[in-house]
């Protein structure tokens, strides 16, 4: 693997990290317990996805082959996406939403604070400048947390079950392969090992003021689901005009039987997106 | 054509989300640089990543320098990465009397739980104030209400 294989492969995985966990956030628009929690979490949603953008945008000049940020982050399949699972998880209440969010956002700001020391000016500049949105996402998400865990007894309950539920993906945040290997080799990345203490740290932090514990570590901690991604509502998907079953395709360009997918109902042609 | 011609032909253009503010007080516009005879580029900065309307004031620059009968091109750029200091004092200003709060010098804030900063009420320059929620109608805003008069207000966060 070449350096610049290695830096799109990377700038690609980060970009859809962002870009998941802000379009799930997305989905709370016109849904959230309150309004201002409406307008906070698609104001963080904004943020990822901007910030996915401009990851898009870099990884597309790396790759050179004439791909822009929308074909990245649009165009592919979904088994094609390479975030971790943490973000693709459902949102379920707002307490496994803030729990998503908390776990994530604890991490972004390790990982940015590293990046914006970057040998790679670009990561750098796009680094800093998110770097100063994250701190936002991470106040609100730990203050929430401490609300609801030190809330009434069912926000207690409720908040506790998703942290027991959801902090088995937090350990893929720090796996590492070739492709950091080499990146980090050329102080284009930093070590998130090196990371790994002041993460524990800081979620314990917090987690004890919320009066919620980590569930106890097993061998067995992450599951196979990938299949949350096929959850998504993708726009670019088009559905069958007869049985309205979305069809994985883009604008039908890629459907090749011209057929809707959804055999056991219907199989019948799709007339257009 | 100079510079300074440029410069002052930017200050007709407004931020589509706060329109008191032109792109030059909100300090957006980093550089303004002659490319040909009637050529010229404009260097702009995000205030935040997401921001939605970078590509409204992309256009809008044009559209103001194509009245002159320039041809314009935009770059973006994202270091050094925008701050609310940048903010001109006649910004900070008309901010205000819009019914804004400019962003207060919260210090050296911890990231997490920091000192919360005094924010004065735009209508009743009351500091006795609460934060509503951090995330207001835009993404540079937070929400505010007064203590004392009631008012319901929007301040310019800090982004430092």
């Amino acid at each position: 693997m070449t350096k610049q294989e290695a830096l799109f492969e990377y700038l690609l995985r980060n970009a859809d990290d962002s870009l998941i966990l802000g379009h799930r956030l997305s989905e709370w628009c016109g849904h959230g317990p309150i309004l201002e929690e409406d307008i906070a979490l698609t104001n963080i949603s904004l943020d990822l996805i901007g910030q996915a953008t401009e990851l898009y945008k870099y990884a597309a000049e790396v790759e050179g082959k004439g791909r822009t940020e929308d074909d990245l982050a649009f165009l592919r399949l979904e088994k094609e996406y390479k975030n971790v699972l943490l973000v693709e998880q459902t949102n379920g209440d707002f307490g496994k939403t803030i729990t998503r969010q908390f776990f994530f956002d604890h991490f972004e700001h390790l990982l940015y604070e590293g990046l914006s020391k970057s040998k790679d000016e670009r990561i750098a500049a796009i680094a800093t400048k998110t770097l100063k949105e994250i701190k936002y996402h991470l106040k609100h998400s730990s203050e929430w947390m401490i609300r609801l865990g030190d809330g009434t007894e069912e926000s207690h309950e409720r908040v506790q079950e998703s942290v027991t539920d959801l902090s088995r993906f937090t350990e893929e945040l720090f796996f590492q392969d070739e492709v950091d290997e080499i990146l980090i080799k050329e102080g284009i990345i930093p070590n998130v090992k090196d990371y790994r203490i002041a993460y524990e740290k800081s979620i314990a932090a917090v987690l004890e003021e919320a009066t919620l514990v980590l569930p106890e570590k097993d061998g067995n901690s992450m599951a196979e689901e990938k299949e949350f991604t096929l959850n998504i509502w993708v726009i670019y998907w088009p559905n069958c005009n007869i049985c309205r079953e979305h069809i994985q395709g883009w604008n039908g360009k890629l459907i090749t039987n011209n057929e809707c997918l959804n055999y056991e109902l219907c199989s019948l042609p799709i007339r257009n997106s | 054509m100079t510079v300074e011609d440029i410069w002052e032909m930017l200050e007709d253009v407004t931020d589509p989300e706060v329109p008191v503010l032109t792109v030059v007080d909100l300090g957006v516009v980093r550089d303004v640089v002659q490319l040909g005879d009637k050529q010229w580029k404009i260097i702009i900065t995000p205030t935040y990543t997401g921001c939605p309307a970078m590509q409204v004031i992309e256009d809008d620059i044009k559209a103001r320098l194509s009245k002159e009968g320039l041809e314009t091109e935009v770059e973006l750029v994202l270091s050094p990465a925008w701050t609310t200091d940048w903010l001109s004092e006649n910004g900070r200003k008309k901010l205000e009397e819009y019914g804004i709060t400019p962003p207060q010098d919260e210090g050296d804030k911890s990231v997490l739980f920091g000192e919360k900063p005094l924010i004065p009420c735009p209508r009743c320059k009351s500091k006795n104030t609460r934060l509503v929620s951090q995330f207001g109608s835009t993404a540079c805003k937070a929400h505010y209400q007064c203590n004392d008069c009631q008012e319901p207000f929007d301040y310019f966060k800090c982004l430092k």
